[in-house]
């Protein structure tokens, strides 16, 4: 029978056919900790599971990105922890402060791979559904016994989908294409399923990311996007089968696509920005796994070049990689973001998880390029955060108040 | 008696333990029992009893994979967790913590506050008006986990994956 993505891929772990609504057990090919719960991880393996050694140390990647470089006495020494502990196991792939957000980074590595089964640390390990991986969340001791064991468990997952038509407007991208998903399934929408995103083969892979990290804001154990224009090497079982089964279907004409902003505090309470009123805000916040890539970096200069933001305004910009940030560097991206007056953040999560590098304050109102916007993510439970595009991000960078890009594009034609 | 505190629907992991109240965050680890809902219901870490119920609306425990927010919960003792839907991390994670999870929706059943009683071997809460209520019986596979305490007791005893077919 024809299979869906997640079916063909947890098929392959299994070592058997596996249909939706199954539980199965299967092989995982790579596991993925960061800083914030390894220490929790390693206290699991090891006093709770008995374990002495990882099962495979060359499956198992260690990366530091949520509170890097440490922001306190006992996130350094967590950290000196987690790297002690992992030239102890021999796990060669320890990726440091300042490489970059695990997502990006294991792609870029080649360590996230199509068809393979990856299991995170971290909620938006959806990710890795950018390369067609099946790439899950998990917590602490799902984390532990997978690493100790090379197995995990699942109920294979129905599968929504999600299918783009037509191409974006000028000013409008990934981001607006997914947060429109949201607005129509709702942050429950997909829970225990996954979402294929079809009809993106001409997105890069990093905004394949923006669409895969966002999965799990409608509640998906996955987001794959089918392999068509990758070139990573694709396992030839790995493919869309025109009659696979799906739980529903929604159609999206990106030709009548408006951008989209996530208003305060979830991330399904979207509107067209158009029907958003005058929105003043404080911080321009250009990062994360969603939307830190050199792609948003780019489309940000692209907006933002020849001009400086808006008096009082402030814009972050925290690269998702150090690749990112090096891409950027070569090619002016980032002369251009500076000389607009934003500020460069060492590649890592940043203020995503309210940790440190730009916590926001009481009444403080953020537009974010993020993933998450409920109360209190980044800071004070009395800021507001509105989630949108990179585009939208530079846009409102340059009047203070969230913008249509085009708004500012046109401005630009007739002062020229 | 067990208490019922009552919540609205979507609460989030910001929500039960916010990101900078992580025990990474933390000097000491322990204090976690400070900060369950420290900023979304700052009267719970000091009022929940062992054995209080969390009886709350669609789509409990949405967002992060942190397994510290129904680590905090079972730190205060919360006995059980019931709602119309969980977000899946969130259900795994309580799971894994041998933290009982019912899928029901009370929230119009029981008010905050009330008294009642949980009997967790028939999946019933009897009410302080003499209500009885039935909480719909997890799958099979999940209550074996249940029964072993949690995922590390059940790997342990077992040495194998809930629902996997014992050979």
């Amino acid at each position: 029978m024809a299979q869906t993505l997640s079916e063909q891929i947890l098929s392959r772990a299994a070592g058997r056919p596996v249909t939706a609504g199954e539980v199965v057990t299967v092989d995982v090919d790579l596991v993925m900790m960061h800083d914030s719960l390894s220490p929790s991880i390693i206290r699991v393996l090891h006093e709770e599971l008995g374990a002495e050694r990882v099962w495979d140390p060359s499956r198992v990647a260690v990366v530091i990105d949520h509170v890097a470089p440490a922001a306190s006495v006992q996130t350094a020494e967590k950290q000196a922890e987690v790297r002690r502990w992992a030239r102890a196991q021999g796990i060669v792939n320890l990726f440091d402060v300042g490489r970059g957000i695990s997502h990006p980074v294991l792609v870029e590595e080649g360590l996230a791979r199509p068809g393979m089964v990856i299991v995170g640390s971290d909620s938006h390990s959806t990710a890795y559904g950018c390369v067609t991986a099946f790439g899950t969340g998990m917590g602490t001791t799902d984390i532990a016994l997978a690493a100790a064991t090379g197995r995990t468990w699942f109920r294979v997952p129905e599968t929504v989908l999600v299918r783009a038509v037509g191409r974006f407007r000028p000013g409008v991208s990934a981001k607006d294409l997914a947060l429109k998903a949201a607005r129509i399934l709702r942050a429950d929408g997909a829970t225990y399923a996954a979402v294929e995103w079809h009809g993106v083969e001409f997105l890069s892979v990093m905004e394949r990311m923006t669409l895969a990290t966002l999965s799990i804001e409608v509640g998906a154990k996955a987001g794959l996007v089918p392999p068509a224009g990758l070139l990573q090497a694709v396992p030839e079982w790995l493919h869309v089968a025109p009659d696979a089964r799906y739980s529903r279907v929604l159609t999206i004409d990106l030709a009548q696509l408006e951008p989209q902003v996530s208003a305060p505090h979830t991330v399904d309470n979207v509107t067209d920005l158009g029907d958003l009123g005058r929105v003043a805000i404080d911080v321009v916040y250009l990062g994360t796994c969603t939307n830190g890539h050199y792609e948003d970096m780019a489309a940000a200069a692209r907006i933002l070049r020849g001009r400086r933001l808006a008096p009082g305004v402030r814009m972050l910009v925290v690269p998702a990689s150090a690749q990112a940030l090096q891409l950027a560097a070569e090619d002016g991206t980032l002369a251009t973001l500076l000389a607009a007056g934003a500020t460069i953040g060492t590649p890592g999560c940043g203020a995503c998880i309210g940790r440190h590098m730009g916590v926001l304050a009481p009444g403080e109102v953020c537009l974010f390029t993020g993933n998450r916007n409920f109360r209190g993510r980044m800071g004070s439970p009395e800021a507001n955060i509105y989630l949108a595009s990179p585009e939208v991000a530079a846009a409102t960078a340059l009047t203070g108040y969230i913008t249509h890009p085009q708004e500012v594009v046109e401005v630009r034609h007739v002062e020229a | 008696m067990a208490r019922v505190w009552i919540f609205g629907p979507d609460i989030n992991t910001d929500q039960i333990v916010p990101g900078r109240y992580a025990p990474y965050m933390l000097k000491n680890e322990d204090d976690l029992r400070k900060y369950p809902f420290v900023e979304h219901r700052p009267d719970f870490a000091g009022g929940v009893r062992p054995g209080d119920l969390i009886v709350a609306g669609n789509n409990f425990g949405c967002g992060s994979s942190r397994e510290y927010a129904p680590l905090a919960l079972r730190m205060v003792g919360v006995g059980a967790i019931i709602a119309p839907l969980f977000a899946r991390i969130f259900f795994r994670n309580a799971l894994n913590l041998g933290i009982p999870c019912f899928t029901a929706d009370l929230t119009s059943d029981l008010r905050d506050g009330q008294e009642v009683e949980l009997d967790l071997e028939q999946g019933r809460i009897h009410t302080d008006d003499g209500r009885t209520l039935q909480l719909p019986p997890p799958p099979a596979f999940l209550r074996e986990v249940w029964a072993a305490g949690g995922i590390v007791p059940f790997y342990r005893q077992y040495g194998r994956f809930p629902g996997e077919a014992v050979s």
